[in-house]
Parts: structure tokens; C-alpha cells; sequence
């Protein structure tokens, strides 16, 4: 069984790839999206599309699949009758699928679950990753802040910081606000 | 009141919806809306199905196709409401119009009768947004009303609406069918000419729709009057040409469009830019949110569109795909939201399309309702009751 799957971040469709390999399907075909997606999709000739739902070339493919319903092979997106719940998933999760009519549906079924099971983990880890990299720009400003108040005011570090907060708790805001509000001031009054 | 939240593409024609919202049209019948910009219409297609959106943003024969089981995962959609009437162009690349001897201001018939001719030597391709749109059946139809035979002379490709300038410039269309701003966008880059507009086609096509999933609908009948209620006060907003220059400024913003008001404020008011040289034209009724009617989900208007699909082998016309395209719209759900609001509605559920050359009275509970011109290009009148 033969799957193409389509996805912009190839660190995605990487993991994809090695999961269903690991579970017993190898035959995989990551096609980035070009132009020329139909085309490849054309000499690809896959039984099964994984597409990412936030892939803008998601409507071009429903044509390709509707054009091949009235000439070549009947089509159809998800799997047949594979119950609202586990499509609502799918669709939850970002991920698309275009299987060939005929495939049988007990084949399809782990590859979707994996699928579904793969971009939950990815974009839990982008969710993570996303949030680490707010935590460490937020603690840059703070220190930014604080330079910023010792020089001014003359102060020790420790005595900066409770000022922030202090402020922060008054105004019932986040530390990491203030010292925004902080440095654009700084950079305002330096020009 | 919860969230109720609806997914919509960046067009001009997603008004409504922004006036709905933003001007608080919703807030004042009591509901919180919330508008989610998509990538494509596949992607809208599917979060309403199951469940992720209330309401949508849709293309007319995309909810058709929809509960006709010809696309997607399985849903059952109604449509109460029509956001609007027209609003796309037609457009030819400047390439295309040089490589056949044609100037940029070359009229409809001209560039048909080329393309008859076969004059570029290979198909003619034409860019649509979707496989099951307005677009491409009044393509289809304006095409085959010039002698073209839409399956041989041209082949028609899926670009969605936003990539579209993008393909004219790398050369993979020739020409396109598109919601605006998308083919101002192309006039104003200098890679394309608009030579036709989809209200010189049919006067009176239904553009996009209001839908829902029919069981939200059952259960939460109180939201959905009062959303109806809020959208008709809505497209009435959006209609008055007094609002053109807030609308616009509102629909430039990054969350929705991300353009320049300029060009959103040609479309609302259908003064066009036809070429790149500059050439102007103004279109009556380019685009319609309210007016005449226009807001009412009209069967015959459907049943079009069934006809169409079948003309070109998209599906069989069976008694049960009547049933399933008369069931889609719910003109009694725009009557029992809208009459208390001492709206003109109308009292059919289908009208004889393409038979008014002008504003017209009908029929209607009040007695003060005027239908708008719906001709066809090629003059023919849609019997609803002769075709079934």
C-alpha cells in the first residue's frame, strides 16, 4: 500500500514516515507542496493521501480526486464510514486523508489513527516548544528591565526586581508587562 | 451566551459577517460571534461538519454538494440565508491577451471567439477556487453560451482565491474566475485584465451562503433566529453605499483580508479597474448583501445548481438528490427569524430564474417586496417545476 504524505514542515511528515514504516507500512512518499503537486500525485499514483488541513493546495486535491470519480477511480476522503468521531479526530488533530475506494477499511484504520496520534505529539511539542521560547524571551526583558532601573535608579539588582513586581502586583499586571512597558519607554527616551 | 463560531475565507464578500460581528449587530440580539479566517474551503467544509465550527462562510453549490455526499466527510447542512449575490470576475493574463493578438481591453466576445478558435494552440486553462462553486458553473455556462466546449477548448484548475495572482504571474493560468479583491489585485500587479463579471452572467446568482449543520440548528433554535435577525440588519448595513468607507477600512484589517481598503472599496461599489492601463467601468449590482430579496434561500436557485452538475456529469439527477437539494435551504427558518422583524418575505419558495430584466413586485406577507434583475447571458428562463 502505497501513501503519499503532503506536509510544509518536514520534521512532521519525517515522523510520519518513520512511525508507519514501524508499523508495517514502508511504502511512503513525502511530497512537499509545489506547483507541481498534481503531477507528482499523478506519477506517485498512491492508494492512500495524508494532507496536513492547513495546507492551502488541500482544494486543488478534491479536484484531482472529483476528476478521477468521473474517469479513473472513485475516490473518497477520510474512510468510508469510518464514524463521525474518528473523522472529527482527524480533523482535530489537522490531518486530512484521501483514500481510493476499494481499500480495504480495516487497512486504513491504523494509518489514521497513527496519523492522528503523530500530529497530536507534534503539535504538543510545538505548543512546548512555543511556550519555552515565550518563558526565555519574557526572563530577557526582565533582565533588560532591571539594567535598565539599576542605572537609573541606582539601585542592586534584587532592589529592581522587587520594584517590577511590586509594580506589577499594584497594577495587577505581569512582571514581564512591565518591564515591556519598561524598555519601550527606555528606547522611546533614548532617540 | 456561548461563543458561536464561524470560519470564512478572505474575500470582500465575508461583509456580512464583519459588519455582524464588529459593528455589534450580534451583541444587540444577545450573541457572541467569533470569525475564523481558513486557508481553504475543504478546511471550512470539514471543522462544520464535524462540529469545530456552528456556521460558515459558504460557497453556494459547496453546501449542495456537501449533503449530496459528492465531497467530504458525511454532514447534513442547512443553508436559512444568502450572504450574497455576485461579486466575482472574470479575467484574462496579459500574456494570454498578447499571445492571441487581443489588446487588454478586449471585450468578452472577442476572447471567446479566440479561444473557439483554439488560438493558443493548446487548451485554455481558467483558475476557480473550488470544484463546487458558483465560479465554476457560471464559467461553464458563460463558456458553453459562446459556442465553447468547457470538457475540450479549456481545461479548469483549483487555485485558491489568494494564490490566484500568484499562479498569473508564474504562468500556470491563463485566465481565472475569482471572488474579489483577488482579480483587482491581478489588474493592479499589471498581469491581468478583467473582461467579465459573474452579474453579466446571471444577474441573480446566489455567490456565497450562510449555513449550519442542520442538528446545531435543532437544538440551539433560539441562537439561530437571533443570528438571522443580527445578519439581515447586517447585509442591510453592508448594502447602504453611506457605510462603503468603514466597510472597507474594516475588511482591510490583517484579521480578515489584509489588503488595502482601496481595492476592497472597488468591489463594494462596483467601480471596477478593468485593465492595467486604467480602464474604468462601473458594474450596477456588482455585489449584493440585501436587496430584493437577495438574502433568501430561494430552492429554484438550487435546483440550478443541481441541473448544472448534472449538465456536466458531476452527478445523476435523482429523485432522492432533488429531495437532498430541496431540504439544504431552509426558506421557512429566514420566515419564522425574519417576519417578526416586519421584513418583506417572500411568500414562494421558488421563482422562475432569469425571466426579470429589471426590479420587479412579488409576492410577499407585506406587500412590499421588489425582486432584483436575474437574466441569464444567453436570455434562457430556469423553470423549477419543468425540470423536475
Amino acid at each position: 500500500m502505497k501513501i503519499v504524505v503532503i506536509d510544509q514542515r518536514s520534521e512532521r511528515a519525517d515522523l510520519i514516515k518513520e512511525a508507519l514504516g514501524e508499523a508495517g507500512f514502508p511504502d511512503v512518499v513525502i511530497v512537499a507542496e509545489t506547483d507541481r503537486l498534481l503531477e507528482r500525485l499523478a506519477e506517485i499514483d498512491p492508494d492512500a493521501v495524508l494532507i496536513d488541513l492547513e495546507a492551502p493546495s488541500r482544494d486543488m486535491l478534491e479536484q484531482m480526486f472529483e476528476i478521477s470519480r468521473q474517469v479513473k477511480r472513485p475516490v473518497a476522503m477520510f474512510v468510508d464510514d469510518s464514524g463521525e468521531s474518528s473523522i472529527a479526530a482527524a480533523v482535530e488533530a489537522g490531518v486530512g486523508a484521501y483514500v481510493v475506494n476499494g481499500l480495504a477499511k480495516s487497512r486504513i484504520k491504523p494509518v489514521m489513527e497513527l496519523a492522528i496520534s503523530r500530529y497530536n505529539t507534534f503539535s504538543r511539542l510545538q505548543t512546548e516548544l512555543d511556550a519555552a521560547k515565550a518563558a526565555l524571551a519574557e526572563r530577557k526583558l526582565i533582565d533588560r528591565a532591571k539594567g535598565i532601573l539599576m542605572k537609573m535608579k541606582g539601585v542592586e539588582e534584587e532592589e529592581a526586581y522587587k520594584l517590577l513586581r511590586k509594580t506589577a502586583m499594584n497594577q495587577n499586571r505581569r512582571i514581564a508587562e512591565i518591564a515591556e512597558s519598561i524598555v519601550t519607554a527606555a528606547e522611546l527616551l533614548q532617540q | 451566551m456561548t461563543d458561536i463560531r464561524i470560519g470564512f475565507i478572505p474575500l470582500v464578500d465575508v461583509a456580512p459577517l464583519v459588519a455582524l460581528k464588529e459593528i455589534g449587530f450580534a451583541r444587540e440580539e444577545g450573541i457572541e460571534v467569533s470569525l475564523h479566517r481558513e486557508i481553504s474551503w475543504s478546511n471550512i467544509r470539514d471543522k462544520l461538519a464535524v462540529g469545530l465550527y456552528d456556521a460558515s462562510h459558504l460557497l453556494a453549490p459547496m453546501a449542495l454538494a456537501t449533503n449530496l455526499g459528492l465531497a467530504g466527510p458525511p454532514a447534513d447542512l442547512v443553508v436559512p440565508y444568502v450572504l450574497n449575490l455576485n461579486g466575482d470576475v472574470v479575467c484574462a493574463t496579459t500574456t494570454f491577451l498578447s499571445a492571441v493578438g487581443l489588446p487588454a481591453d478586449a471585450p468578452a466576445a472577442r476572447i471567446a471567439e479566440r479561444i473557439r478558435a483554439g488560438a493558443l494552440g493548446r487548451p485554455v486553462t481558467f483558475g476557480v477556487p473550488f470544484f463546487f462553486s458558483t465560479h465554476h458553473f457560471l464559467l461553464r455556462y458563460w463558456l458553453a453560451s459562446q459556442g465553447i466546449d468547457p470538457a475540450r477548448d479549456v481545461r479548469i484548475e483549483v487555485i485558491p482565491p489568494p494564490l490566484m495572482p500568484q499562479a498569473i504571474a508564474n504562468g500556470v493560468i491563463d485566465g481565472m474566475m475569482v471572488g474579489e479583491p483577488w482579480g483587482s489585485v491581478a489588474v493592479d500587479e499589471g498581469t491581468a485584465s478583467i473582461f467579465l463579471s459573474a452579474t453579466e452572467i446571471w444577474a441573480g446568482a446566489p455567490e456565497k451562503v450562510f449555513g449550519m449543520r442542520r442538528r446545531w440548528a435543532e437544538e440551539n433554535p433560539d441562537a439561530v433566529h437571533a443570528l438571522l435577525r443580527a445578519l439581515y440588519r447586517a447585509s442591510s448595513w453592508a448594502e447602504d453605499p453611506g457605510n462603503r468607507v468603514t466597510l472597507s477600512e474594516l475588511l482591510a484589517k490583517d484579521a480578515y483580508l489584509g489588503l488595502s481598503a482601496e481595492v476592497i472599496e472597488r468591489a463594494l461599489s462596483g467601480a471596477l479597474t478593468r485593465t492595467p492601463q486604467g480602464l474604468q467601468e462601473r458594474i450596477g449590482r456588482f455585489m449584493v448583501f440585501q436587496d430584493g430579496g437577495s438574502s433568501f434561500p430561494w430552492l429554484s436557485q438550487a435546483l440550478w445548481f443541481l441541473e448544472q452538475m448534472e449538465r456536466w456529469g458531476f452527478v445523476e439527477i435523482t429523485a432522492e438528490h432533488r429531495r437532498l437539494v430541496r431540504n439544504t435551504m431552509a426558506p421557512n427558518l429566514y420566515r419564522e427569524s425574519l417576519s417578526p422583524l416586519g421584513v418583506a418575505v417572500p411568500s414562494a419558495n421558488a421563482k422562475l430564474e432569469g425571466s426579470l430584466a429589471e426590479t420587479t413586485p412579488a409576492a410577499s406577507a407585506t406587500g412590499r417586496l421588489f425582486l432584483g434583475p436575474d437574466r441569464f447571458c444567453d436570455g434562457k428562463i430556469f423553470d423549477p417545476e419543468i425540470a423536475s
